[in-house]
């Protein structure tokens, strides 16, 4: 319990430092110093954006920025549509956008032209630190009452208990393979990482620094010499480990993916036979016939714990807030959850999804649901909770991620 | 006659009479483009280079320093990227002036006038096809189950993969168009009267091409090398789609931007191939290739 303690006092003191930057940043003057005086602050205040009391009627227009998969019209499967009932319903016309990296959903929202965006848990706290997205009221939202306790007030969705956004959905990063190249089928991370060279040059990796935290987890599991307690959580010889292990995969990977469509089909023409996915992306292979299989190996997965948020700049916060209560409504939550394979975070999706699905994908399990490590921003106090070392940042990272490619 | 000659009345006057102030309007905005947006965005990119980025926030410090250079220099990595790119650039220029001189040479001297015509169309159909098609249809022949592979197995060869041969071969084909262009109105401008001189005191045709048709050719292929070079030197999409984990200077500007956030960074490594351009244009200068264009 300490544990979450210390870590939310170090996200707190970063934000602060954060903070205090943008405070100096905004001034005109060049001489402006960037770190004086930021130390002194002790605690962390959100940048101050208000929050929406009331609701009034719909605009007409929602902008969504999301995850490949999670705002489905019916235009990839006619099945598939949760956005035509939101549009019927509400008389909000819904453009979707999506992003294909946290980074990029980061930088699209500074720009302003997104109502809301689902948010995973690398990206959230840097929308609430840049003051990019508002605080939510959750009384606006009534569905916000069935979704599972052990999602709400959690470091990567709110600060100081106040709601930044609906939890939506959680899942694994998977291990997606051939079955008629990779045999025997693989049960460990090994597969990419220790034994990548039986597949050399059809690897296939997540392209982004945040994948670091993937070869973290193996060498967490491998060698616990190394000592680490948390993926996100690595001091510079532990990044070191970390990039040493990704530049010898390196060699084996035919290339790197960044682009859900691009991985379906470089796993259709065989290019790529081994390598991280998501579930959304082995049930797309799947539908075009290609042998693959997506498993969670031996050693655990990151993953994402994804949060809808409202825009600090948005036009249409009352179709924004209907999205919100409308994403996290049984049936879409469901429908969702089933379409891009993740656990739902209403409880009440169980209820109208297929019969077992919760239980595959052990919704509603607390337990289960702690051991995925979720996607988070890497800062300098150690989330692990070590204080006698200063950890790596997503900047360390970012540069890494550049020199394992070469 | 001479209410002929009466100066037009109104606006139309004062431009008569002030030859300075139609010379100012007519080049003005086309000036004032040049100066503050082109030239002025190169120098917002210098100024942004020499800043920094908090490490959270992605919220750029105006604070003067040089660390970005400091770090171009100093880590490897951005050495052998800067040295890929150049290598890539090279090779795909050298590529395009080796398939070009042919099919100019062919076009400008050899054809009919209406089979040249039709050439001049066929060379430039493809530029009228949107780039991500044609890199995307290169991803597609070079994949492990594509064209390349199943017409070069069966003489023990294959697909080079995704890679940075994929990336040439897709570079070359891209822009071989720029480097065609150039040479066929160099040669068009070289008289078949030269060629008969050359033949008539002697000379194989080995001889003429080397005497004549190259010396005339040069600067032509010297202007398509820039178009060639350049274009290689910025891209980034075309390595994304077939260059496998490779990556260049046009990724690290994209993901120091994207994925990082690093406006300032990415700055300093945009003007890599700024400075490179500068120094290959001095180079092209000095042969002077560029007076005879």
């Amino acid at each position: 319990m300490d544990k979450s303690v210390i870590t939310r006092a170090a996200v707190a003191a970063v934000l602060a430092l954060a903070v205090a930057g943008c405070g100096t940043t905004s001034g005109d003057g060049d001489d402006d110093s960037g770190s004086s005086g930021s130390e002194g602050q002790s605690a962390f205040t959100a940048p101050d954006v208000p929050m929406a009391e009331s609701l009034g009627d719909n605009e007409g227009e929602l902008s969504v920025l999301a995850w490949p998969g999670y705002a489905e019209d019916g235009s990839t499967d006619p099945s598939v549509d949760w956005v035509t009932p939101f549009e019927e319903q509400t008389g909000c016309d819904v453009s979707v956008k999506y992003f294909t990296t946290s980074d990029e959903a980061v930088t699209l929202m500074k720009s302003g032209q997104y109502d809301v965006v689902s948010a995973s848990g690398d990206a959230s706290l840097r929308l609430i630190a840049g003051g990019d997205v508002a605080p939510v009221n959750t009384d606006l939202v009534p569905n916000y009452a069935d979704i599972w306790p052990y999602l709400k007030d959690r470091d990567w969705n709110s600060v100081d208990g106040q709601m930044y956004g609906v939890p939506h959905g959680y899942g694994a990063n998977l291990l997606m393979y051939n079955t008629d190249v990779v045999t025997p089928a693989p049960t460990s991370w090994s597969a990419v990482f220790d034994d990548a060279d039986s597949n050399a040059g059809k690897v296939t990796a997540y392209d982004s620094p945040i994948y670091i935290a993937d070869a973290a987890l193996y060498l967490m599991k491998t060698q616990p010499d190394l000592g680490i307690e948390n993926p996100y959580a690595l001091d510079d010889d532990q990044l070191a480990a970390a990039v040493d292990l990704l530049k010898a995969q390196r060699e084996n990977v035919g290339e790197y993916w960044s682009d859900y469509l691009k991985e379906v089909q470089s796993f259709k023409t065989g290019d790529s036979v081994v390598g991280t996915t998501w579930q959304v992306i082995a049930n797309l292979a799947q539908d075009e016939k290609v042998p693959v299989e997506a498993i969670l190996p031996e050693e655990g997965a990151t993953g994402w714990s994804d949060t809808w948020m409202v825009s600090s700049e948005t036009d249409h916060p009352n179709c924004a807030y209907a999205w919100l209560d409308h994403i996290v409504s049984p049936e879409a939550n469901a429908a969702v959850a089933q379409w891009f394979g993740e656990a739902p975070a209403s409880a009440k999706a169980c209820d109208v999804a297929e019969k077992g699905f919760c239980d595959t994908y052990h919704a509603g399990d607390e337990a289960y649901a702690e051991q995925i490590y979720y996607w988070t921003t890497p800062i300098e106090q150690c989330l692990d909770g070590r204080t006698d070392v200063s950890c790596t940042t997503y900047q360390d990272w970012t540069r890494a991620w550049t020199e394992i490619k070469g | 006659m001479a209410e002929e000659q009466q100066s037009p009345s109104g606006g139309g006057a004062l431009l008569h009479r002030h030859p300075r102030l139609r010379l100012g309007l007519l080049l003005g905005p086309p000036m004032l483009w040049l100066g503050v947006l082109y030239l002025g965005s190169l120098a917002a990119l210098f100024i942004t280079s020499l800043w920094t980025v908090d490490a959270f926030g992605g919220n750029i410090q105006r604070v003067w320093n040089l660390q970005n250079y400091r770090d171009l220099f100093t880590i490897d990595v951005y050495r052998t990227i800067t040295g890929r790119t150049i290598a890539t650039a090279a090779a795909v220029t050298v590529i395009d002036a080796l398939l070009a001189f042919p099919v100019a040479l062919y076009m400008a001297k050899v054809a009919s006038p209406r089979l040249q015509r039709v050439l001049v169309v066929l060379v430039l159909t493809p530029l009228w096809a949107s780039y991500l098609v044609k890199a995307y249809a290169w991803r597609g022949m070079l994949s492990n189950d594509g064209p390349v592979e199943w017409l070069l197995a069966p003489l023990g060869g294959g697909t080079p993969g995704y890679g940075l041969v994929a990336t040439v071969i897709t570079l070359a084909y891209l822009w071989l168009p720029y480097m065609i262009l150039p040479m066929y109105a160099g040669l068009e401008r070289l008289p078949d009267s030269l060629l008969e001189a050359s033949a008539d005191l002697g000379a194989s045709s080995a001889t003429t091409v080397r005497r004549v048709v190259l010396p005339v050719l040069f600067p032509a292929a010297v202007a398509g090398s820039i178009f060639t070079f350049s274009l290689t030197l910025g891209d980034y999409i075309a390595v994304r789609i077939v260059g496998g984990t490779n990556q260049m200077l046009g990724n690290v500007v994209y993901d120091s931007f994207l994925t990082g956030n690093n406006m300032p960074f990415a700055a300093a490594v945009a003007t890599i191939p700024v400075v490179v351009m500068l120094l290959y244009l001095a180079a092209v200068r000095r042969t002077g290739a560029l007076e005879s264009l």
